[in-house]
């Protein structure tokens, strides 16, 4: 097997010349690639690929009904919105037959690039178990023994369904059902790859697992699904990335990833999320947590052409903590539509948002929030912050946040924020010896920083290169 | 005493959002002398220090500066730094999300160049914030984010003492302070008093010439120097006031 790098698509390259993920591999080995374009034998193929049940088959063609028959939103960006071409992607690309254990199974190209996605590396280092998707599927995947000792499952979600079929069958679809937005019934109708975690009661994860997620084909759709369930006492910290190469089309990446929290349990989620510029990135995430239950959304977005990604904890039991912490960065053609939902149904549930935002070049971020609290939640906490930086005038940044509190005795609290990158701060750090690019990028390290600091230390430390790397020829 | 200059100024017209602040500064600061600059509120010598340092809402519209014979005015702000020169702000600005110790050693690091053995700078960082009265927690701060005045003063000295210009502009450090931080503040800007080595001094009062003394005092009004002396001078104005040390050009000029 020859495994050549091509040079991607040389005018975008020099667009986006700091995006060092944009490498893609030759395919000549592929095992299966779908024509362009989503009809019922699409779905049904991908279904019997896969050897599934025939109630997930059922489940797969009502989704693409709703999805077909549901309109496309007319808030966000609608004009990018309106220019995705359904019929111009791949639906399913299955790279291997393959799934190793060992790093030596993987295909050689396959290898190749999560080696220089340094993921074996960090594997080695500092995760407990890894899941590495490449097109479709996942293409290698491991746990460390003893977690599998204690009971920890970590699957992709495809030898999941097969392993796990009552399990997957209880909860699958029960958080984001398929009629709940037209790109969580696409991803339903779809959906291959992502992760499968089961945490038994009373076990702590202390040492994160990490799922990559990495695109290589051309007008590909990837459309992973995730279901993580944390029982009564446990903890589990998640962490996902995700690049692709960059080509002058576009690809579409359509996530669909519930969470579940039993009481007293703790998931935290963390997503670097840092697409290529031609990358649509429309994902429905959703969490429950019950009684004392906390869950934590960390969520970085870098990269893709638009994003829009509105994470979201539903508190169902007395005492349940949500938060939402997360940071976009929009460069040149960008948009980053985030923001987070709170959904207070219980009495003595708590809730934080801190969204900071970055808009460059003429890029745009737009925070979209909720905060709801239902009758009967008495005595709900809820503080939303927001805060927006802008690198330029050309630079873009608006603020949605929507408050229905429909209990009495509840704290709520809001503040946002635009500022500018101001001259005097520049000028202060550049009067220290840093040049004018040390020193933006100083600020805006500063300025993530909330963020930042709760990542693990590798992971913070790459946050920062990737940052700085952004702001590489930026400052004129 | 040595009589290299390392500062020259030559009738130094400066604007500021198209107003003239300064209308021909002449000052000459050689290697080893302490030059005090005393003054009005308005009288221009902020805007001095700014435009020394480069801030780009400073216009020169006229004059000549040289620093170490070389042409100050064609170097950015970094430059200017990395060259030797160094301005404690009178307002030092907030840097959220940065932590003073990661500040420190980024800046320290680029000016020093290569490698910066943590130990090392560690240990040399810890002798100067003892001899600064600088409490350990301080290191893990966002820099002047939330500091009072006093701090923020104390963080500018700290800068100073570990970069070590050959150069140092001091814009109303004592401002701010009380006595004991007076006094603290000024050890520390006399440790960098040494024969390679200039400081130009900028205050209101007296109270900080007590403590560092100068070889001369400069008055400045109405965007010029209109006095220069020795430390006698800043006694005199201490004692008179500006209005008869400069009584010719009280209440004109601006």
């Amino acid at each position: 097997m020859v495994a050549e790098l091509s040079s991607s698509n040389d005018f975008l390259r020099a667009a986006k010349a700091d995006y060092k993920y944009g490498f893609h591999m030759e395919e000549a080995d592929y095992t299966f690639k779908s024509a362009k374009g989503l009809t019922r034998d699409i779905v049904t193929r991908i279904s019997k690929m896969k050897n599934e049940p025939e109630w997930m088959l059922k489940t797969r063609l009502r989704a693409l009904d709703i999805f077909l028959k549901k309109p496309m939103p007319r808030w966000g960006n609608s004009k990018m919105l309106d220019d995705i071409d359904f019929e111009n992607i791949h639906y399913f690309v299955r790279a291997t037959d393959i799934q190793g254990r060992d790093w030596d199974e993987v295909p050689e190209n396959i290898k190749k690039t999560f080696d220089r996605l340094g993921i074996p590396e960090a594997e080695r280092k500092f995760l407990a178990g890894v899941t590495a998707q490449y097109e479709s599927e996942v293409v290698y995947h491991s746990i460390r023994e003893d977690l599998v000792k204690q009971g920890v499952i970590f699957l992709d979600m495809d030898t999941a369904l097969r392993e796990h079929e009552d399990v997957v069958r209880k909860y699958f679809g029960t958080i984001i059902p398929s009629a709940d937005n037209k790109f969580a019934a696409l991803n339903t109708a779809v959906w291959s790859g992502g992760s499968f975690v089961l945490v038994p009661k009373g076990v702590k994860v202390e040492i994160p697992l990490q799922a990559y997620f990495r695109i290589n084909t051309e007008n590909m759709g990837q459309f992973e699904r995730t279901l993580i369930i944390a029982e009564e006492g446990s903890y589990v910290h998640y962490i996902e990335g995700c690049t692709a190469p960059t080509y002058s089309s576009d690809s579409l990446h359509s996530a669909v990833v519930e969470l579940i929290a039993q009481p007293g349990s703790h998931i935290r989620y963390t997503t670097i999320q840092n697409w290529s510029n031609n990358v649509y990135n429309l994902v429905t995430k959703r969490a429950v947590a019950y009684e004392n239950a906390k869950v934590e959304w960390v969520d970085g977005n870098l990269g893709s052409k638009l994003t829009m990604k509105y994470p979201s904890i539903y508190l169902m039991g007395k005492g349940a903590h949500g938060e939402v912490l997360s940071i976009a960065f929009a460069g040149a053609g960008q948009h980053q539509d985030a923001g987070a939902k709170m959904v207070h149904f219980a009495p003595d549930t708590s809730s934080i948002i801190v969204s900071k935002s970055i808009s460059k070049d003429g890029g745009r971020t737009t925070y979209r929030g909720l905060i709801k609290a239902y009758p009967g939640a008495t005595n709900v906490k809820s503080s939303v912050r927001c805060d927006a930086l802008l690198m330029d005038e050309n630079s873009r940044s608006d603020t949605y946040p929507t408050m229905e509190i429909d209990e009495k005795f509840a704290t709520i609290e809001h503040e946002a924020t635009v500022s500018k990158v101001g001259e005097d701060q520049l000028f202060y750090l550049m009067s220290r010896g840093l040049t004018k690019e040390e020193a933006t990028t100083m600020i805006v390290n500063g300025f993530f920083e909330p963020f930042t600091k709760e990542l693990p230390l590798e992971y913070a430390v790459e946050l920062n290169r990737l940052i700085a790397m952004n702001m590489e020829g930026s400052v004129g | 005493m040595a009589t290299k200059a390392i500062l020259e100024i030559r009738n130094l017209h400066v604007a500021v959002d198209g107003k003239e602040i300064l209308k021909g500064v002449d000052l000459t600061v050689n290697a080893g002398e302490v030059h005090a600059l005393m003054g009005r509120n308005g009288s221009g010598k902020s805007t001095l220090s700014y435009t020394l340092m480069g801030h780009p809402r400073y216009e020169v519209t006229e004059g000549e500066v040289f620093y170490h014979g070389q042409n100050l005015l064609e170097l950015t702000t970094d430059e200017r730094s990395r060259a030797g020169m160094y301005l404690a702000f009178q307002y030092p600005v907030a840097i959220p999300g940065v932590s003073v110790s990661n500040f420190l050693r980024t800046t320290v690091k680029g000016r020093r160049g290569g490698d910066l053995p943590v130990k090392e700078f560690r240990k040399e960082l810890k002798q100067l914030m003892a001899n600064l009265s600088i409490k350990d927690e301080f290191l893990s701060r966002y820099v002047n984010d939330g500091f009072s005045g006093g701090e923020k003063k104390k963080l500018e000295i700290l800068q100073m003492a570990l970069l070590k210009p050959e150069l140092a502009l001091l814009d109303e450090t004592d401002s701010g302070l009380d006595i004991d931080a007076l006094r603290t503040v000024a050890e520390g800007i006399n440790t960098l008093k040494t024969a390679d080595r200039a400081i130009l001094l900028i205050t209101h009062y007296q109270r900080m010439l007590d403590y560092v003394t100068p070889n001369f005092v400069h008055v400045m009004q109405g965007g010029r120097i209109v006095k220069s002396g020795d430390s006698d001078l800043a006694r005199e104005l201490e004692a008179h006031g500006y209005d008869q040390i400069a009584p010719e050009l009280a209440g004109s000029a601006l």
